[in-house]
């Protein structure tokens, strides 16, 4: 499989904590890729180099054969970069349904239409109404984001990254704050779309049974570096892991 | 020779008076996020009050009895601060930033007219002491004794504040609720007595920047709202919430409007102005500090 | 923020507007046939500041930015016409707009360009520090600017028709003028209902409830935000060109800082997070000045406990709290 994205030697200190330390980080692909690691190892930090809200102290990114280290944010979403958040980023005083149309119409480029009413673009709204269908949202499409629950937001998040048509998905715990019957529902209908649709996903979470029924590869942080990289498998049945991220001592 | 040092004088007269507003200001902010804009009217209460003290009220009296009273405006816009907080600011902190700013803006216009009503329209002066400190000679030049005052008591205050922040106990309470309401408040910290005292305070500071001016030039009304947009000037170049910003912003501001004056004494107010538009294109962040 | 939730879909209708626009709008036109010629000029007045107040509120209501030197925009615009007076020698009211536009559109985009880089407070302080400059300048430079006393504005051209000598400067205040006047504002809010229906405008909404979501779903904040500056200081130039020939006169007063908080008040009176709010707080507050000021010489405090009472008790305003209270008596008595 083809790289899609590839950092070298990336690094980005915060004083003197190395948040990210020289990481060379692929990701390839088609594929569902799980970024793991404690608190602090900086699995957010590197999303947030990649997708631009961070800017690297020194390394570079590449994307699709173009360096994007320097580029802004709006530039790798139209590259084909987008990301939802782990503590949700919506426009709560909008409806659902807006939120989604936003995207859409930015996407389109139609936000810079100051005399058009857009009430009447209906083949936004139309694509707006089937993504919510799709991720299960359409009862809350007139409901104020900010007023529905927290599964729902979480999905809606993910959503509104995904009606920009992006390549490379970056998820941020997409299932945190959710109880756990919760989190396997919201996983189902975020994998069969992003795998239907052919979009590249990584993926940060912290619950171990979600990584390793979802994810292709997983990807290992631990205190700023890539510790591993593998299989599910080759991960649960490496020593070190373990160690870093369950503690030295486990069963 | 001479006139430069009178210039720093002058320079650092400015500063004193710059740091003790806009220090208020920072000091709010940094403690409770919240920016009042009636901030440079308590500056404006300040030197109208101490004018009415020192310049009428009790201008007959000796020197040593003078003096005691100047800071009779910086307690009346403590008094003021003081009643402020709880009432029209505390309901305010978990709403949107607007509403801080729309409530800050309906005191201000509520003071201003508030001291039109007790002082009448016409500028306010309190000149007997400013006249019986004399003056000095610097060179050729004279210079007055009074402006030194200013800027000793500006110097005084900024040591009395550093002091106050962070060797007292209630300046450690002061900075941990600053930095970390939450925190502070799990641990057993009075929050809302933090506050209160911290804009109590500030407001001091304002009113102390008026009571200390206005034996110099006359407390006139409007003098509120450019005191407010030159403080914001300083916090801009030092950053919001930061003392020693406060300080070097005031320095900065100082040290150029004199320069200024001195070379186009006609656009002194607009040159501030736009000295504050070209810091702001160049330092967004300000120098020390947050700013938003 | 305010808990407005439902919007159902059948508003988004423009038809449903015109429903209670027109009426509104035959009311406004029969008013000179109506009322004596005091209280029209007065309503002139009110829906002159109504354009400035939609202008204002595009940047506070639908981006978030709240500015308190919305005078200089007035001012350009006023100042502008009395220039082109003065200066070019112009009576057309239609160069006098064009000219308020072009005049805006240049300082807007000065002042635009410093003051989008900052958000809240400091975008706040730096619009009113603006503002205070242009008074300044307006001052200080009394030989181009007629200082303190002002420059006068006869009666303008409307058109390319000028006002017969035998007609009365009242009657054509309040008739002619005022037609015209009415004309421009329902242009106006025409096309601000317009804008902030646009993608654009619910790009504006965006930013203001997430700047950051904004950023991540491909809006470039600052040129948005520097767009609705330019047409909100457009806007309100070119309710300070209508204003100046009706008041006869321009002073530096219009610049300085107390005007830019009457914008405020009324906006705020009105509703900042409705379409209308502005439009009802203009001419609401026209007239509760007018009775203000002849009540007391201390009105601008009556302004201020006004505004910190409506900001702590009615944030929503006049507009936001008659729609809770329609909709409460909806609930009540059923549907």
């Amino acid at each position: 499989m083809t790289a899609l994205l590839e950092t070298t030697k990336l690094t980005k200190y915060f004083g003197d904590t190395h948040a990210v330390d020289k990481v060379d980080f692929t990701i390839r692909e088609g594929e569902v890729l799980a970024l793991i690691g404690s608190n602090g190892a900086g699995k957010t930090s590197l999303v947030n180099l990649c997708s631009g809200l961070f800017t690297a102290d020194s390394g570079t990114i590449v994307f699709r054969g173009q360096d994007i280290t320097k580029q802004t944010v709006q530039n790798r979403i139209a590259s084909g970069i987008a990301r939802s958040f782990q503590v949700v980023n919506l426009f709560d005083d909008l409806t659902v349904l807006d939120n989604l149309a936003l995207a859409i119409f930015s996407r389109e480029g139609m936000t810079r239409r100051l005399f058009t009413l857009a009430d009447r673009q209906h083949h936004v709204w139309a694509e707006a109404r089937d993504i919510l269908q799709q991720f299960g949202l359409s009862p809350k499409s007139e409901q104020r984001a900010g007023g529905i629950a927290q599964g729902e937001r979480k999905l809606l998040d993910v959503a509104v990254a995904y009606a920009l048509k992006p390549q490379l998905l970056f998820l941020d715990e997409p299932t945190s704050g959710v109880s756990t019957r919760e989190k396997a529902p919201i996983m189902d209908v975020i994998t069969s779309i992003v795998r239907s649709n052919k979009i590249t996903a990584v993926v940060i979470e912290h619950d171990m049974d979600i990584i390793f029924r979802y994810s292709d590869r997983i990807v290992v942080m631990h205190q700023g570096v890539v510790l591993a990289s593998g299989s599910p498998e080759e991960i649960r049945n490496n020593e070190s892991v373990k160690d870093a991220v369950f503690g030295p001592t486990h069963a | 020779m001479d006139l430069l040092v009178i210039h720093l004088f002058n320079a650092l007269l400015y500063t004193s008076v710059l740091f003790l507003i806009a220090g208020g200001l920072s000091l709010i902010y940094g403690v409770m996020r919240i920016v009042n804009l009636a901030h440079g009217n308590l500056f404006a209460l300040g030197a109208f009050v101490t004018a009415s003290v020192v310049g009428q009220w009790f201008a007959g009296s000796t020197s040593p009895f003078l003096y005691l009273l100047l800071p009779a405006g910086a307690v009346a816009a403590a008094l003021v601060g003081a009643i402020l907080e709880p009432t029209l600011l505390r309901p305010f902190y978990q709403r949107p930033e607007e509403y801080q700013l729309l409530v800050t803006y309906g005191v201000l216009m509520i003071l201003e007219d508030l001291m039109r009503f007790v002082w009448g329209p016409y500028p306010v002066s309190a000149t007997t002491l400013f006249e019986k400190m004399g003056s000095m000679k610097v060179g050729e030049w004279i210079y007055p004794r009074y402006n030194l005052l200013v800027i000793a008591i500006g110097g005084i205050a900024a040591v009395f504040l550093w002091t106050f922040i962070y060797r007292t106990r209630f300046g450690v309470l002061l900075r941990a609720t600053s930095q970390d309401m939450k925190r502070a408040s799990a641990l057993g910290v009075n929050v809302n007595r933090v506050y209160v005292l911290a804009f109590t305070i500030g407001c001091f500071m304002a009113g102390l920047a008026g009571a200390i001016i206005v034996p110099g030039q006359s407390a006139v009304l409007g003098m509120g709202v450019d005191a407010l947009v030159l403080s914001f000037i300083v916090v801009v170049i030092g950053g919001l919430g930061s003392l020693d910003g406060a300080m070097v912003g005031a320095l900065i501001v100082g040290v150029l409007r004199e320069t200024a004056i001195s070379i186009f004494p006609e656009l002194e107010l607009a040159v501030l102005y736009l000295i504050a538009a070209v810091v702001l294109l160049v330092r967004p962040a300000g120098l020390f500090g947050r700013a938003t | 923020m305010t808990t407005l939730a439902l919007r159902p879909a059948i508003t988004r209708s423009p038809l449903l507007i015109l429903f209670w626009a027109v009426p509104i709008a035959a009311a406004l036109a029969a008013m000179p046939w109506v009322f004596d010629p005091y209280r029209t000029i007065q309503l002139a007045y009110g829906l002159i500041f109504a354009i400035a107040g939609l202008g204002f509120n595009l940047l506070l209501g639908y981006t978030g930015l709240l500015s308190f030197g919305h005078s200089a925009y007035f001012g350009v615009g006023a100042y502008a016409v009395a220039f082109m007076v003065k200066y070019l020698h112009v009576q057309s009211m239609e160069l006098f707009l064009l000219g308020t536009i072009v005049a805006s559109l240049l300082v807007t985009s000065l002042f635009g360009y410093v003051c989008v880089r900052y958000t809240r407070i400091f975008f706040s302080i730096l619009a009113l520090a603006l503002s205070q400059v242009l008074w300044s300048l307006a001052f200080k430079f009394f030989w181009v600017t007629g200082g303190t006393d002002g420059l006068r504005v006869p009666t303008p051209k409307l058109l390319g028709v000028a006002t017969p000598d035998s007609e009365d400067k009242i009657h054509f205040l309040s008739h002619g003028y005022y037609y015209y006047v009415l004309v421009v504002f329902l242009l106006c809010v025409a096309l601000m209902w317009v804008i902030v229906h646009s993608p654009f405008g619910k790009a504006l909404q965006a930013i203001r409830d997430n700047e950051t979501r904004a950023r991540f779903v491909g809006i470039r904040i600052q040129r948005y935000r520097f767009i609705a500056f330019l047409v909100s200081g457009v806007f309100t130039g070119i309710a300070g060109a209508l204003w100046v020939p009706l008041n006869g006169l321009t002073t530096p007063d219009i610049l300085y800082w107390p005007f830019s908080g009457e914008i405020v008040f009324m906006t705020v009176l009105g509703g900042f997070r409705n379409f209308t709010g502005p439009i009802v707080g203009a001419v609401a507050y026209n007239y509760l000045k007018d009775f203000a000021v002849g009540f007391t010489v201390y009105w601008q405090s009556v302004m201020g406990v006004v505004l910190v009472v409506l900001v702590l008790v009615l944030p929503t305003g006049i507009v936001g709290t008659a729609k809770v209270l329609a909709a409460a008596a909806r609930k009540r008595f059923g549907r």
